[in-house]
């Protein structure tokens, strides 16, 4: 039986290639604003399934990137594809397999959650059974039901963010990009927010989020790029990224009293840096051995006492400001 | 996945423009001050002129209605767009699998719809209290639904102007809508016009509308009927086409 195999155009089965595997395909992007150059020539890939994070400071081309990928803009130069949708060719293809919820947006204030939730349905052309069963359930999940007929002007920001969030996925989209989905909110919403985040993925969907929480996309993104000045400076798993960057382990140390004058912390040998973080200090070096050494004598010589003292590996966060700083000191 | 057909994709999204109409039905027009606002203000603004003088009906009841349809059709429209700006759900509408044509077609669809049904209210004082009759019926309709749809796209091009603030959409809106009804031939009637108030009236859209009211409704137009058609096609084609070319100049702005 297996002697003969159809062609997948007669009903065969199709080997699954490396390009079925990609949900989204950015390859030589540039874009300018007048005569700024916004996005320079950036290349990725996103497999499905993944959540996937896109950090970068302020003004990196994060924004402009992600409204490429959801077809409001259209690039200079360079190809953006969605599950093999050419998005600059057919936006209209590319738009109905995915969900948006854009950095600054709003719901309508003069409907009620019910009726923003159903509009966003229409806008999707969900059929009107399958649009008021999902708009439910999805009111059910953020935990909006009880407040559904009651006008958003009157919803907390966290309340309205859970409602965009559930508005983009009326229309089950098989991938979601969500710019900066939990800034400025409070803990319970940004908590579930991640929460529904990890169950979208396991369903299979494809997440690709921008954020300047870099705590967050450690926790939840199995692989992150990094974005400074248009140009893609860093791109791996959370895990790989730090550990590319060893040498810039910390060790974090509070004292009963804090010493007035710290200058001394800078004749100790191998320091990088050191910051101030509150009642502790974080001191940034290669070699934490000598350096606990040199704080032990410290202590002995001016009767300090340790309360704390704890080495750390790099964070994303400290991957984050080395690979924007880098660049920003070579420019 | 392959990229989708042109075809589908042109009618699924034709459809969305109905969604949008809904939307701004709901949202814009059927609010208590829009309604009245489109009610009283063409009765009042006429009132104003003809109160204490001697104006015919000839003069009043095509004037009424023309400045009905020319400011209902128009006066939600500038102001969409702002609106939405403002209030930062522009953005998200630009991510649905809606074109800016039927994006455009959409709001131009609602301020065409609102026009239609505010004016039939002072064709039917006409009507009632100046026992005017149609004359052509078929002319009124045509006239009606063109002039609508002619002065909704004008309004949904005032609406594309770079700026997020509808105050400002306003002035605008105000600034070139407001000369227009004197230069129309509504408080004077073409024919007695001098020449060169007959000249600066071809370039407003409304001096058709008004032109073909007279003629539906007393048998008395100053141009020809298929030129008045004519005219308010080209202008509505023209004002939707500026519509699109000013909302795509300026999306970035707006976003």
């Amino acid at each position: 039986m297996d002697k003969y195999k159809l062609a997948p155009e007669f009903g065969g089965e199709r080997k699954t290639t490396q390009e079925d595997k990609i949900a989204i395909k950015v390859s030589g992007l540039t874009k300018y604003y007048g005569d700024f150059l916004a996005l320079d020539r950036i290349n990725f890939k996103v497999e499905k399934g993944q959540i996937f994070g896109f950090l970068g400071p302020n003004g990196a081309g994060k924004t402009t990137t992600i409204r490429i990928l959801t077809g409001i803009l259209i690039p200079d130069k360079g190809k953006a594809e969605i599950m093999g949708i050419d998005v600059t060719k057919d936006p209209i293809g590319a738009k109905k397999i995915m969900g948006v919820v854009p950095e600054v947006c709003n719901v309508y204030t003069d409907l009620s959650a019910w009726e923003n939730i159903i509009l966003a349905g229409k806008l999707y052309r969900v059929r009107k059974g399958e649009r008021q069963k999902r708009a439910k359930q999805l009111l059910q999940k953020f935990n909006l039901i009880k407040i559904k007929d009651e006008k958003t002007k009157k919803l907390s920001k966290g309340m309205r963010q859970r409602l965009i969030l559930a508005m983009s996925l009326i229309h089950d989209p098989e991938i979601l990009f969500l710019d900066e989905p939990t800034s400025g909110l409070d803990v319970k919403s940004t908590h579930m927010i991640r929460k529904i985040l990890q169950e979208l993925k396991l369903k299979g969907k494809t997440i690709f989020l921008t954020t300047h929480n870099i705590e967050e996309a450690n926790l939840i993104c199995d692989k992150v790029a990094i974005i400074n000045r248009g140009k893609i400076v860093a791109f791996d798993t959370p895990e790989r990224l730090k550990s590319a960057f060893k040498r810039t382990q910390s060790i974090e140390v509070s004292f009963d009293r804090m010493p007035s004058d710290i200058k001394w912390v800078e004749d100790i040998p191998h320091i990088d840096r050191y910051q101030i973080l509150g009642d502790k200090l974080r001191l940034y070096t290669p070699d934490p051995d000598i350096v606990i050494r040199e704080l032990t004598k410290y202590t002995e010589k001016n009767k300090l006492r340790f309360v704390s003292l704890s080495t750390l590996g790099p964070s994303l966060e400290d991957v984050f400001v080395k690979l924007t700083e880098e660049k920003e000191t070579k420019l | 996945m392959k990229n989708s057909h042109p075809f589908s994709n042109f009618f699924y999204s034709l459809s969305g423009s109905l969604v949008i109409m809904e939307k701004d039905a709901r949202i814009y027009y059927i609010k208590p001050p829009v309604i009245i606002f489109g009610i009283l203000f063409p009765l009042f603004f006429l009132l104003a002129f003809a109160l204490g003088r001697k104006v015919s009906s000839f003069i009043l009841v095509p004037g009424m209605v023309s400045m009905s349809l020319f400011f209902t059709s128009s006066s939600v429209g500038p102001l969409i767009t702002p609106w939405e700006r403002t209030a930062r759900t522009y953005e998200r509408l630009l991510t649905t699998p809606i074109s800016l044509f039927s994006l455009i077609l959409g709001d131009a669809m609602a301020g065409f719809i609102f026009g239609i049904l505010i004016s039939l209210i002072p064709l039917f004082l006409g009507f009632t209290f100046f026992n005017v009759k149609v004359a052509h019926p078929f002319c009124l309709i045509g006239n009606m639904l063109l002039s609508s749809l002619c002065f909704s796209s004008l309004g949904v091009a005032l609406s594309s102007s770079a700026t997020e603030a509808p105050s400002q959409a306003m002035m605008l809106s105000s600034l070139v809508r407001f000369p227009l009804i004197f230069i129309s031939g509504i408080f004077i009637p073409l024919n007695n016009l001098p020449n060169w108030g007959k000249i600066i009236a071809t370039i407003s859209p409304l001096t058709y509308t008004t032109d073909l009211l007279r003629f539906s409704l007393y048998d008395d137009g100053f141009y020809p009927i298929f030129l008045d058609l004519l005219m308010l096609v080209i202008f509505s084609i023209l004002f939707f086409g500026l519509a699109l070319k000013l909302h795509k100049k300026n999306l970035i702005k707006a976003i």
